[in-house]
């Protein structure tokens, strides 16, 4: 009995899987394209921060011009991921599980801002909020900041990164369809507990990744959040303009050191995604063992 | 900690922050050449004014490309001074938006310019093209660096620079549109900002020479490699007037006008002559210019009004769409 | 008959196009009134201005090229990611997302660097008579470069939640493991793999930032669409400028609707 299901699953996994060459090569091809193009140079901007030892590195980092940057950098993704999030469930959610007319013309709409130019996505605040603009005069009478001040500079960074959380979930969720959704409503779950219950946990690994690639676009935006920011120095710099302003002072060992803080803090968020993944399947594991000593009597 | 001790720190720090912010700030859009010389001027100029009326200011700095400033500026962003490169940016402030009047400039001595400067070449150390002047510079072989003037400010001067010379030598309109336009040609990268430029040359190692700020050039040798570059002077070049002045409406505003005024005069004084030295700007003051006459070469200066009949014009004909830089670039 | 069991139509559909208004199309609308203001004419002449058509042809070719190079091996390594084990995975996949994090302007300064006529690969590869740096090659390096998380992130969870069974199942009933990819993976992942090539097609198009390093900008060769639209605004030429950003934005929006009505046919066919 045992020796049949072994062969059976080697079979399986043969049928389900390459050859050994084919795999490695794959794997090879991958890595060597990934080697070029980000490996290298980020290993450029790490060798570039550290060019001048780790005490210019640090000092750099703790300069309070720096300091405020980051704070600045990480309020506006606070601001702006948790509301895209919240976007992107609600616009999964119609996309993928109705008909409707104009569906096709929705979803590019929210690729949109992707194809905008940051010079461009700068100047519509512009000329909605600038002291010339359609709002702008009312701003003004009003005494409301928009551009040139923090709500411009999260404005911005939320335009960018609109798309991301939709985008990464439509596509799982048009892959699973709505037969679960529908299992549990017939069931007598209500919708809510649907949505929380059996939606949500189905696409959590979409979820993650639009949370972190929309956090990691909304810390590393530069060009649109430049034209919004007024560069005023402890106020309005992000830390990407933080890094163009040293850039600019032919510091370069600082400005690379800030450029690899924002390469650190994307990986930060990747590995903690790794360690979440890591936990599911260990739960998983643990589950599927357990029910496996339960149906063995 | 209870929830009380939380709110009452929480309103210690309002309280701190807002005491905080009662202190009054002025701000000082610039443009990128001259962070070194305002950080180092705002420094002294809140000490100054500490000293002189027992107030702690504090002075916001905001520095990037001329053009995208002086936008900000007519755009919203409310500074209480403007120290920006060309007189044609502060006049489209006054023009689009009357935040100043149209006669600014006769506000302050030397056409609000308390400092000068001019441009030259940078070329590697031992001068190995040999490379003299502006004629040298059409060798075959030899590569120019210098930014695009559709979005450098300092890449304007470079071109005027160039154009005067030609006109001056060749004595028509349409040789100095040939000299240009070979000029161009010898121009490998252009790219969008002048520091991008001295970057490009300096750090990356491309080109012969480099069309820069003479400030810009001094300290790049002074901060990015003594010794791997030397400056050349041409024998005629271009008188850059970066003009400064107050935006009477923001500071009006902001209630720092007596601040904003006060700054800019400290440009004039002895200490702000001093530090546009010391920056590698030519002083307007004679003592100090005297002073500092061993970093500045003597060059035989054209301004821009006299060869271009101003900035206006020299925009409109020049740098604009369609204009004489815009035919260069023209396939056949 | 979907539409009769699933709440929260009216809610979801509601809010997304509340907040997509907000967020993206009346700004949207505030650019193409001002464009709109030039009047037939200058506009025509704005946008069909032989520099600006030069420019397009190298924004969107490039934007293309990088976008196909991303679909390409953008996929294979989200197929590596997902099914293989090897030494260094979860480095590999914590590094996908660094062209995002990294501002663009740090991107195309590293990129000059080392496609540069000095840098590690651009000494060899000038030697082999190929220049990178400062030529539309460059240009497309570098839009890959941006785009690349797109196609991988994209795949990556669609290929994650595939039912293996459905290989199993293919595979006993007689499939090779070609047969499989291609009558069972391939139309499963198509849709996320459309999705990803899309996007970064779009981001890739109006890119700033890490361009103006690499392409040198020299009028009709090396100059982007953003570039000369950069250039109009230092004219304080709003307007002009706003038309090129339209222009753009069209030709991205029509691309766009393309590429997503050719994906919601792929799923339909899929699912009948």
């Amino acid at each position: 009995m045992a020796t049949l299901e072994i062969n059976v699953s080697r079979v399986t996994e043969r049928a389900v899987s390459e050859a050994p060459w084919l795999r490695r090569l794959l794997v090879g091809i991958a890595l060597v394209f990934l080697l070029a193009f980000l490996l290298v140079p980020l290993f450029l901007v790490f060798r570039e921060a550290f060019s001048q030892g780790a005490r210019v590195y640090l000092a750099a980092l703790s300069n309070p011009d720096a300091r405020h940057a980051i704070k600045l950098t990480l309020t506006a993704a606070a601001v702006a991921v948790p509301l895209n999030v919240i976007f992107g469930l609600a616009a999964a959610w119609a996309i993928s599980k109705f008909r409707f007319r104009g569906k096709q013309v929705m979803i590019t709409l929210i690729d949109l801002p992707f194809a905008v130019s940051p010079v461009i996505a700068g100047l519509i605040y512009v000329l909605l909020f600038g002291s010339r603009g359609w709002l702008g005069p009312w701003l003004e009478n009003n005494g409301l900041h928009i551009i040139y001040a923090v709500p411009g500079i999260v404005l911005a960074t939320v335009f960018v990164t609109f798309p991301f959380v939709a985008r990464e979930l439509i596509p799982v969720m048009q892959e699973q369809g709505v037969t679960h959704e529908e299992a549990a409503l017939t069931l007598g779950a209500g919708g809510w507990q649907t949505f929380w219950r059996v939606t949500l946990p189905s696409v959590k690994w979409g979820l993650l990744y639009g949370v972190i690639l929309c956090n990691a676009r909304a810390m590393g935006e530069f060009g649109a959040v430049s034209v919004v920011s007024g560069h005023i120095r402890g106020k309005t710099n992000t830390l990407p303009l933080h890094v163009e302003i040293l850039y600019n002072e032919y510091e370069f060992a600082a400005a690379f050191a800030c450029a690899s803080l924002l390469a650190l803090l994307a990986v930060a968020t990747l590995i903690a995604k790794s360690a979440l993944e890591y936990k599911h399947q260990r739960d998983r594991e643990r589950s599927l063992r357990a029910a496996a000593r339960q149906e063995e009597p | 900690m209870n929830w009380k001790t939380w709110l009452a720190a929480a309103t210690l720090g309002l309280a701190l922050g807002q005491t905080a912010l009662a202190d009054r700030e002025i701000l000082n859009v610039s443009y990128d050449p001259t962070r070194e010389l305002y950080e180092a001027f705002n420094k002294k100029f809140t000490e100054h004014w500490k000293q002189e009326t027992g107030e702690t200011i504090t002075v916001r700095q905001s520095h990037g490309g001329a053009g995208k400033q002086t936008r900000a500026i007519i755009d919203g962003l409310e500074a209480d001074v403007a120290t920006l490169a060309l007189a044609y940016d502060i006049d489209a402030i006054s023009e689009k938006t009357g935040i100043i009047p149209g006669d600014w400039q006769t506000r302050l001595p030397h056409n609000s310019a308390p400092y000068t400067s001019t441009i030259v070449f940078l070329v590697r150390e031992g001068n190995p093209k040999n490379l003299k002047d502006w004629d040298d510079l059409l060798k075959p072989g030899v590569e120019v660096i210098t930014p695009n003037p559709k979005t450098s400010g300092g890449a304007r001067w470079n071109y005027l620079a160039a154009w005067a010379y030609a006109e001056k030598k060749y004595g028509s309109e349409e040789k100095a549109r040939q000299f240009v336009g070979k000029l161009y040609k010898q121009v490998p990268v252009l790219d969008s900002g002048a520091r991008g430029a001295t970057t490009t040359f300096v750090k990356r190692g491309i080109g012969d020479v480099l069309l820069a700020w003479e400030n810009e050039a001094l300290l790049s040798i002074n901060k990015l490699g003594r010794g791997d570059f030397e400056i050349v002077v041409p024998s005629i070049s271009i008188l850059a007037e970066p003009p400064v002045t107050v935006l009477d409406k923001n500071a009006e505003k902001h209630g720092t006008t007596d601040i904003a005024k006060a700054y800019l005069d400290y440009l004039y004084s002895p200490v702000g002559q001093e530090l546009a030295g010391k920056n590698y700007y030519r002083p307007v003051d004679p003592e100090y210019a005297s002073k500092y006459a061993g970093t500045f070469p003597e060059v035989n200066l054209v301004t821009v009004n006299e060869a271009f009949g101003g900035w206006q014009n020299a925009q409109r004909t020049h740098f604009n769409d369609g204009g004489v830089f815009d035919q260069i670039y023209k396939p056949e | 008959m979907a539409k009769r069991v699933i709440p929260g139509f009216g809610l979801s559909l509601g809010f997304a196009t509340f907040y997509t208004s907000l967020i993206v199309f009346i700004p949207l609308a505030a650019l193409f009134a001002k464009g709109l203001s030039l009047g037939g004419a200058d506009l025509w002449r704005v946008v069909s201005d032989p520099q600006a058509l030069a420019s397009y042809k190298l924004s969107f070719g490039a934007a293309l090229a990088g976008a196909l190079i991303n679909l390409l091996f953008g996929g294979l390594v989200a197929w590596v990611l997902v099914r293989y084990a090897f030494p260094g995975k979860r480095i590999v996949d914590a590094l996908v997302d660094l062209p995002f994090a990294l501002p663009t302007a740090v991107a195309g300064i590293a990129l000059t660097e080392l496609y540069g006529r000095n840098g590690w690969f651009g000494a060899p590869l000038g030697e082999l008579g190929l220049k990178v740096a400062y030529t539309p090659i460059g240009v497309t390096v570098a839009l890959t470069f941006i785009g690349l998380p797109f196609v991988v992130r994209t795949v990556q969870p669609v290929l994650a939640g595939l039912d293996r069974e459905l290989e199993e199942a293919a595979a006993s009933l007689g499939a090779d493991r070609w047969q499989t990819f291609r009558r069972v993976l391939f139309p499963a992942l198509l849709p996320a793999a459309l999705t990803g090539f899309a996007l970064a097609f779009a981001r890739a198009v109006g890119e700033y930032g890490s361009v103006v390093f690499i392409s040198g900008n020299m009028p009709f060769r090396t100059e982007i669409t953003p570039l000369l639209i950069y250039s109009k605004l230092e004219q304080y030429d709003y307007a002009a400028a706003s038309a090129l950003g339209m222009v753009m934005l069209l030709f991205s929006f029509v691309l766009l609707l393309l590429i997503n009505g050719l994906q919601f046919w792929t799923v339909k066919r899929a699912g009948g």
